[in-house]
């Protein structure tokens, strides 16, 4: 799931910091709240739907996999946690890292913990990552190593990654309202009259009074003439799709009706008047957008307050 | 129950419920809010509820002793996490025996797969009494 790691124009001094926790203890003579017991053991394989006769009557063992169960804080928490662990969490806590997820978990069993041992354990941090920027997000890795014992004797060892990290989506959200939305248009006073026509359900095209020259897009001065004194014509709405790309990378869900976030084509598109624009294909599957496909204008509204023009493909 | 390197146990197919999730965190104490409440997890970016890694790893052992039989022995669980199992799908465990040691211990590569890609690797090390040959 690692994708990369912190740019290298970024030193990252917070990984300096967090480097030093390495062979701290993250925690010290912890204790299980609760004795290894029947009802836990019991609770755990209806959850687990695990009907293995060792874990039942009164030889019972515990499923060994209940290992770091044994040594959960629960709804109260942890009690047992080092300052240093806090202090390393209070760091990445207020670097912005503050998700957590477990990544890896790795248990030996070195004997069965039965009802009645009492729960006793240390954990070390084992290492901390350089920053990785994955799919959820951008954060280090933290791997603890712990030693849970059962009546004083080593019983197991777990050795338990997480990745501490700030959301992408959380970054997303602070940009578009937590929404995937498409980018504005930039309107200023050389195209908004173009934007004026789209809420019109009109596609004006910008035509050169000099020379009487279509132009698209919107632009201040005639190409050919130089003249900047213009009018405008309605496109009949009739164009055919003069090339194509089809974008795979990155996903952008607002670009996709499904949300799925592509593929999906992106279509230069000719007019029947002579100019060319680009805009989306609809009604058409992206692989089979094609040049010289005939389509027709639409206006499609993507979010309540954007209106788009868009061009459907037409059948065969 | 005899096993040897190469032997493919069979799948077990696991519907991942919202009542499994939330069964299988409390059941192993663990009360993050990502695997028990829906609008917390989707404000720290998850869709939905998911999995806690230790219902992941309670799940894995019950695989491979249901396969290799009450006999089977857990010696070590490793696994890892990739996609992650949110309510409504299936995971499907599936694993391979990659070595039989003389004594009998063997290693069995887990794979669960959810509809999203895989949810969890892993290596499960096994002691499993050979009986009479």
């Amino acid at each position: 799931m690692t994708a990369g790691t912190g740019a290298p124009e970024d030193p990252d001094e917070l990984y300096g910091r967090l480097k030093e926790f390495e062979g701290r203890a993250a925690a010290t003579a912890g204790t299980g709240k609760d004795p290894v017991n029947e009802p836990m053991i019991r609770h755990w394989c209806e959850a687990m739907g695990d009907t293995d006769p060792a874990y039942r009557g009164p030889d019972a063992v515990a499923p060994p996999t209940m290992l770091q169960a044994w040594t959960m804080g629960g709804l109260s928490g942890h009690t047992d946690r080092s300052a240093a662990y806090e202090e390393l969490f209070g760091l990445l806590d207020g670097a912005g890292y503050t998700s957590v997820v477990a990544t890896d978990c790795e248990q030996e069993y070195l004997r069965p913990l039965r009802p009645g041992d009492r729960i006793t354990f240390d954990a070390v941090v084992e290492s901390v990552s350089e920053r990785k920027t994955t799919k959820l997000g951008t954060g280090y890795f933290v791997t603890t190593r712990m030693d849970v014992r059962a009546d004083g004797e080593l019983a197991g060892t777990h050795r338990f990654r997480i990745l501490k990290y700030t959301p992408a989506a959380a970054k997303r959200k602070t940009r578009g309202g937590g929404r995937n939305l498409r980018p504005r248009p930039v309107i200023n006073r050389d195209n908004a009259g173009f934007w004026q026509g789209v809420a019109e359900h009109r596609l004006l095209i910008q035509r050169c009074t000099g020379c009487g020259t279509l132009r698209f897009p919107w632009l201040p001065g005639c190409n050919a003439c130089g003249c900047q004194e213009w009018d405008t014509v309605e496109a009949s709405g009739e164009g055919t799709v003069f090339s194509h790309v089809v974008m795979h990378h990155p996903p952008f869900p607002a670009f996709a009706a499904d949300g799925a976030g592509g593929p999906y084509a992106v279509a230069l598109i000719e007019l029947a008047e002579g100019v060319r624009m680009v805009a989306n294909v609809i009604g058409v599957p992206y692989d089979k957008v094609r040049p010289g496909m005939p389509v027709r204008l639409e206006f499609l509204r993507t979010e309540p307050e954007l209106e788009l023009p868009v061009f459907r493909g037409g059948e065969g | 129950m005899k096993v040897k390197a190469g032997d493919e146990l069979a799948p077990l197919e696991i519907a991942v419920t919202r009542t499994l999730i939330v069964a299988g965190a409390i059941a192993s104490r663990d009360y993050q809010d990502v695997h028990h409440d829906a609008e917390l997890a989707r404000e720290k970016g998850s869709p939905d509820i998911f999995m806690n890694i230790l219902t992941t790893n309670g799940l894995v052992g019950r695989y491979v002793t249901d396969r290799l039989g009450p006999s089977a022995v857990l010696r070590k669980v490793a696994i890892r996490l990739g996609a992650p199992n949110y309510p409504g799908d299936t995971m499907v465990l599936s694993g391979t025996v990659t070595a039989v040691a003389d004594d009998g211990t063997a290693e069995v590569a887990v794979v669960g797969s959810n509809g999203l890609g895989r949810h969890v690797t892993g290596t499960v090390t096994v002691g499993v009494p050979q009986g009479a040959a």
